[in-house]
């Protein structure tokens, strides 16, 4: 499954000419005339809106790594004379760049801070999602029989709720630490994985290397670990980096309703929420985190589409 | 074809008995009810009376007992913030909610899978770009950034729709676009997908180089394959028709399922969140079994599949 017959086959095809899409209806005759001398695949030419996606994300990681010497104010700082400042261009002026909220707090240290906290959750939760899924799948994979029952049993149960209101009703009941909310958006997602996982494996299995490395005598751990992780690794990147972005909507969204992450905490999805309420005086206040949002969630989309374009095309 | 139907109809009920078991243990271990409800500086005697009331001074496995059989009876329980029964109070915000749900579903559907076959089709042309930007974009901007930007053009500068409320039937627009609009991004992007995989298979191949003509070849041979896992997400569509529109609903201040659940979660509500909760489960199961069903109908092989695998 992992390498349809279309896949397969485009590969030798394409050799060095199209391996960016972009240039593949442009780069007709002449570019494919031009590149057959050269050496195939030597250098990937990256389509210009990955290239901003990447540049989006770098910029955006560096922010979260370095919040607290990028931060000009405190989160809590209070300037009541300087409440409801517009931002630079609308009469604002540059001791408070993205304007300020009703109570005078700054608004881009608050946008800084809140990049950090969200992006710290979704990594984590990603992470946790990914060595979930990806354990539960091989553990179905290797033992089949009940155990593989009960995996799927589980997947169907996960697949099979709204996670928004799963998450929604375990929030309110379990209050709201930090780690508790990491490890519920750690729970989105990984029944994804899992499938992949498995059915990966499954394949895996069938196939000669497996099969050899076990004839050598080799342990479950070691051909699960070494040999076939590596083998479908590409694979659960992408399906990582398809559900990133979910993700960090997750987050807003449930942060937005007020029960995601608590002030004095702030997330980009609080700012949005706080913002609603100022809706028609200080719009400032909630497109700057809603612009972070949709342009962190559409960089990683990208990258993660343009990933699978070029490891595995019959991702969904 | 029997023993699929069984099989399938055995897991539907096994994933409802799953989320009763989950809403049950979340519900009860989280915590002390009676001190969440009444404050824990009620006085002693008032909080023995809240238990005995609501049966939670009994042991834990007999309250799982008499929570199963009396949801199996369809006995919910009572709103414990105003005391009317909980299922009627969800059964009353249903219509709005759908509402708002049922013409999203249509615009995702009407939007999602046509532009997705047509990107398949033509695949990497600059229209196949265009529609796939649209499509990524759909979903990536998330769906109360969405609603608030409509509001913030259409409701506060242009003043041409209300920013809320249930007033009137153009209060709906809105809502249903925040909503529609993503959902339409991710159909087409499944859709196109879907249609690529199916048009490198070796049957469409054979059936071109046969000399069928090509829409032929596409609405014989490629459409009905590529059907499959679009049912999938247009199922999972439809069982979030309940639930689906909880952060949109508090945007707009809709008067629908999904602002009651957030109200009742601030509130800690038990009994209207469980409701919420199962009956959210049964929607979704019940059109995952009718997903499943069509896959038997549409696939021939699942059946044996799911036979096979069923032991």
């Amino acid at each position: 499954m992992a390498c349809s017959t279309r896949a397969c086959a485009a590969r030798p095809q394409a050799g060095g000419t199209d391996m960016s899409e972009v240039t593949a209806s442009a780069a007709t005759l002449p570019a494919a005339a031009s590149s057959t001398a050269a050496p195939p695949r030597v250098r990937v030419r990256i389509p210009f809106g990955v290239l901003a996606a990447i540049a989006w994300l770098g910029l955006i990681l560096a922010i979260a790594v370095f919040a607290d010497l990028l931060r000009p104010y405190g989160i809590t700082a209070l300037d009541l004379r300087a409440r409801l400042t517009p931002p630079i261009g609308f009469g604002g002026t540059w001791a408070h760049a993205l304007g300020t909220d009703e109570l005078g707090r700054d608004v881009l240290s608050r946008l800084i801070e809140s990049i950090r906290i969200s992006l710290l959750i979704a990594f984590g939760a990603t992470a946790i999602a990914a060595v979930l899924g990806t354990t539960m799948g091989f553990l179905a994979a290797h033992f089949r029989g009940w155990v593989e029952q009960v995996v799927l049993m589980l997947i169907d149960f996960q697949a099979s709720m709204p996670f928004l209101i799963l998450a929604l009703s375990v929030l309110a009941f379990f209050g709201n630490s930090l780690v508790l909310f990491v490890c519920l958006m750690g729970l989105h997602g990984w029944e994804r994985h899992a499938r992949i996982a498995r059915g990966l494996a499954i394949a895996a299995n069938a196939q000669g290397y497996a099969a050899a490395v076990r004839q050598l005598g080799a342990t479950p751990m070691r051909i699960y670990m070494r040999h076939v992780l590596p083998n479908i690794a590409s694979t659960l990147i992408v399906s990582a980096t398809l559900s990133f972005p979910e993700v960090v909507l997750l987050e807003s969204g449930l942060s937005f309703l007020g029960l995601g992450v608590q002030p004095p905490m702030t997330s980009l999805g609080n700012m949005v929420g706080y913002g609603r309420e100022y809706l028609t005086r200080a719009p400032w206040i909630l497109l700057a985190p809603s612009v972070v949002i949709v342009l962190t969630t559409l960089s990683v989309s990208l990258l993660g589409d343009w990933l699978r374009d070029r490891l595995d095309p019959t991702l969904t | 074809m029997l023993r699929f139907m069984a099989l399938r109809l055995g897991r539907a009920l096994l994933t409802i008995a799953l989320v009763v078991t989950f809403a049950f243990v979340v519900l009860r271990l989280s915590g002390d009810p009676a001190i969440t409800i009444m404050s824990p500086e009620a006085p002693p005697e008032v909080l023995e009376a809240f238990r005995q009331a609501w049966g939670l001074d009994q042991p834990i496995w007999l309250q799982y007992f008499k929570y199963f059989t009396a949801i199996l009876q369809g006995e919910l329980g009572q709103s414990m913030r105003d005391g009317r029964p909980a299922l009627e109070l969800v059964m009353e915000r249903i219509p709005s909610t759908l509402a708002l749900t049922i013409p999203a579903l249509l615009l995702k559907v009407c939007l999602g899978i046509p532009a997705g076959i047509y990107a398949a089709l033509h695949r990497n042309t600059m229209t196949d770009r265009v529609v796939m930007t649209f499509a990524v974009a759909g979903f990536t901007v998330p769906s109360f950034v969405l609603g608030l930007i409509l509001v913030l053009v259409f409701a506060v500068q242009l003043g041409w729709l209300p920013s809320g409320g249930q007033e009137s039937w153009n209060a709906a627009i809105l809502p249903v676009i925040a909503m529609g609009l993503g959902g339409a991004g991710v159909l087409a992007r499944f859709t196109r997908s879907a249609m690529l995989e199916v048009l490198g298979q070796p049957y469409i191949r054979t059936a071109s180089a046969k000399g069928v003509p090509w829409p032929a070849v596409v609405r014989g041979h490629a459409l009905p394959n590529a059907a499959i896992p679009t049912v999938t997400i247009v199922g999972f569509m439809i069982g979030s028709l309940i639930a689906g529109a909880v952060v949109v609903e508090s945007v707009f201040s809709w008067p629908g399922v999904g602002r009651l659940m957030v109200v009742a979660v601030a509130n800690r509500d038990l009994a209207v969140v469980q409701c919420v909760l199962l009956l959210v489960a049964m929607t979704m199961v019940t059109a995952n079994f009718i997903v499943d069903l069509l896959y038997g109908v549409l696939d021939p092989r699942m059946r044996g599949q799911a036979a096979g695998g069923g032991h």
